[in-house]
């Protein structure tokens, strides 16, 4: 019942330490992570996002430069001038003073026929009017085609602008060596497994990629609706989750793309993260561990307090029922006391009657003899009960003189010397010689140590022995009175009911069991404490404590 | 001239068998049930020894006892007491008693005490006439 509940408590305060322990320790833990998880994301998206901007800016730049150049061209020279081959020649060559990426250039007029060509192919004549190129250049005025071979076997793009002059149209086209765009994405710094690359609108791969892809490959990647500026997301592809940073080209439907390993970058956060586990983890057990302790002990403690307090309470009863047990005792006893005194005088009466000459010669004399002989023995028995409630009842305040215990120990046990020696019982008395005198009741001291002796000897019947200590406790001011016998000991059983009143194994109208009933009671109302130990077969102490002054 | 007993005890069968075993041994003794009656007896009869017991209805054995002392300061007072303490005893004594016997009564106890008693009154009483 109460091991129930003190366990339901033990649970209840480790619940509620925890609780109270792991909320902080949590909430703690989580938001620091929460907080480092968002600066430092922040940080590499930040960093991508960078990188793709400038690379963007560079790109772009280049396209711009070169759209210009041919527009400033087809601006400022005539298609008369252009459409010669030689002077067409020279001007290629002011074109690639700046920039060694063009590869050739062509003037093509408004019907599509290519009517001057600088470059390493024989490329005059030929009819572009179907291209759809063509088409959108002269409707827009300017064409970038995507990265692809053509019978260069070399990767590039062309760049068309278209010039009205006068009631004609003409086309203006360079083809641009393309190399210029895998050098400026490779030269991205990129981990391990980071990547840079351009896509067309078809997810065509418009450079070469460091893994995977080979050029001009189709690559599965989502459909990105066109969106300025720039855009960091952690993407799915072919079943790897990386970071890619992409941007749409000003220009060109191309868009930028880079792609960062989001393991390797973000590592410090995996270890952040192991770390935090561990720290939670150790924390964890720590708290665990302490808040066990913490309701063990306390556990501990209210068992500690509650069997205290049991014992105080069963000496209380245990006292109070020897007040009550004491009132009663001594008006019953009073009571019996009249009519035993009457039965004992009858029979007194008897007695005297018995010397009678005429009686004497009854045959029935012997018998009236015994008969009256047993009353009086029986009368003297149950006065012996009746006297010795009596003085267990007695609420005389004991007195307080200055005794020597030793001294009082040795007249006591002179008293029983005869019998002892008859049953060849020995004494063996160990008194300390400096044992401090104590304030108490002689007389009622002496009826204690008396039960005591006599019981002991009672208990071994014949031959043994009776050892006597007496001590001044080291740490309180008390003196102990130890009284051991070699006699046949208290089974277990009925060593808690030896104090009890009329509990004797003696047999009839030798033992009233009333004995160590007075005995206890004496001792607690001197201030002391009686206590005993007994191992069957083996003998008995009796051990009691009194206080050197009251 | 021999020793005159008063037993004084409400329990009537009580003091009718102290009063026969007194006359059995040939010594005079009067019953009497209470504190009064037994005071009144002391004024008309000399006794030398009372055998007083000290619970008895109405007057208790205590006060008979000091009355006795105050009237008759010369008779000896012997106490029956079914209290065994001692201290009532000793109470009696202090009162000026002879001495106290407990109930249940050893005869042969009681008269001891009784014949001392009347030495010890006798004595007195040479002292006093001298
Ligand atoms: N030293 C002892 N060794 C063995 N048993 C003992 C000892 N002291 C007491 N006892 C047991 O405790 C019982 C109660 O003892 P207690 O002194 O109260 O009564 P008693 O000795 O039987 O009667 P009384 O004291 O009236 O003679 C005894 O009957 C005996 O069984
Ligand atoms: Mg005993």
């Amino acid at each position: 019942m109460i091991q129930d509940e003190l366990s339901r408590l033990r649970l209840k305060l480790i619940a509620v330490t925890l609780a109270f322990s792991f909320i902080p320790l949590l909430s703690l833990g989580l938001g620091l992570y929460a907080k480092f998880y968002d600066t430092y994301t922040e940080k590499i998206y930040g960093n991508l996002r960078n990188l793709a901007d400038n690379k963007k800016v560079t790109i772009d730049l280049f396209l711009t430069e070169r759209v210009a150049q041919l527009s400033n061209l087809a601006l400022t020279e005539s298609y008369a001038d252009l459409s010669g081959d030689a002077y067409l020649e020279r001007i290629f060559g002011v074109l690639q003073l700046h920039s060694k990426s063009f590869l050739d250039l062509q003037v093509i007029d408004q019907n599509g026929i290519c009517v001057s060509y600088v470059g390493p192919y024989q490329l005059r004549g030929i009819d572009y009017s179907h291209e759809d190129w063509f088409r959108t250049v002269m409707a827009k005025g300017i064409h970038i085609s995507d990265v692809f071979m053509g019978f260069r076997k070399y990767p590039h793009f062309n760049i068309a602008v278209s010039r009205r002059e006068g009631d004609r149209t003409w086309v203006l086209r360079a083809a641009i060596d393309s190399d210029i765009f895998d050098s400026l994405v490779r030269t991205i710094q990129l981990g391990k497994s980071g990547d840079a690359f351009l896509l067309n609108a078809q997810h065509v791969l418009q450079t070469k990629p460091r893994f995977g892809h080979d050029m001009f490959d189709t690559v599965p990647f989502p459909d990105i609706p066109r969106f300025s500026g720039t855009r960091v997301d952690e993407l799915s592809i072919g079943g790897e989750v990386s970071l890619y940073a992409m941007t749409w080209l000003n220009l060109k439907d191309w868009l930028l793309v880079i792609k960062d390993d989001p393991g390797e970058e973000l590592l410090p956060l995996y270890r952040a993260r192991w770390l935090l586990i561990l720290l939670l983890c150790g924390g964890g057990t720590l708290i665990v561990i302490g808040a066990v302790f913490i309701a063990n002990g306390t556990v501990r403690e209210l068992i500690r307090a509650e069997r205290e307090k049991a014992t105080l309470d069963a000496s209380l009863t245990q006292s109070s029922k020897m007040a009550a047990l004491g009132k009663l005792a001594a008006g019953v006893a009073h009571e019996v006391n009249n009519p035993l005194a009457i039965i004992m005088e009858k029979a007194g009466w008897m007695r005297d009657l018995l010397s009678e000459e005429d009686i004497k010669a009854s045959p029935n004399f012997q018998e009236f003899a015994d008969a009256v002989a047993k009353i009086e023995f029986h009368v003297r028995r149950a006065k012996d009960v009746t006297h010795r409630l009596l003085g267990f009842a007695r609420r005389m305040e004991p007195t307080q003189e200055n005794l020597d215990v030793n001294l009082l120990l040795e007249q006591t046990r002179s008293f029983l010397e005869n019998e002892a020696n008859f049953r060849g019982i020995a004494f063996v008395r160990d008194y300390q010689a400096d044992l401090p005198h104590i304030e108490s009741d002689a007389s009622q001291l002496q009826q204690v140590f008396l039960n005591i002796l006599d019981n002991a000897i009672d208990a071994i019947d014949k031959n043994g022995s009776i050892t006597i200590v007496t001590r001044k406790l080291p740490d309180t001011p008390e003196v102990e009175i130890a009284i051991t016998d070699t006699g046949n000991g208290i089974p277990r059983e009925t060593l808690e009911k030896i104090f009890d009143p009329f509990f004797t194994t003696k047999k009839v109208g030798e033992g009233t069991g009333l004995g160590l009933t007075i005995s206890y009671s004496i001792i607690e109302k001197l201030g002391g404490r009686i206590k005993v130990a007994s191992e069957e077969g083996k003998g008995t102490t009796f051990r009691i404590t009194l206080p050197v002054s009251s | 001239m021999g020793l005159r007993v008063l037993a004084v005890d409400d329990e009537a069968d009580f003091i009718e068998t102290l009063v026969k075993r007194f006359t059995y041994r040939q010594i005079p003794v009067t019953a009497a049930g209470n504190g009064p009656d037994a005071l009144a007896l002391l004024e008309r009869e000399s006794f030398d020894v009372v055998i007083l017991d000290m619970r008895m209805p109405g007057m208790d054995g205590l006060a008979v006892l000091q009355e006795i002392k105050k009237r008759h300061p010369l008779v000896e007072v012997i106490i029956l007491t079914g209290h065994a303490s001692v201290e009532s005893g000793m109470q009696g004594m202090s009162l000026g008693a002879y001495d106290y016997v407990l109930k249940p009564v050893d005869f042969g106890e009681l008269l001891e005490k009784a014949k001392k008693a009347y030495e010890r009154k006798k004595l007195n009483e040479s002292r006093a006439d001298a």
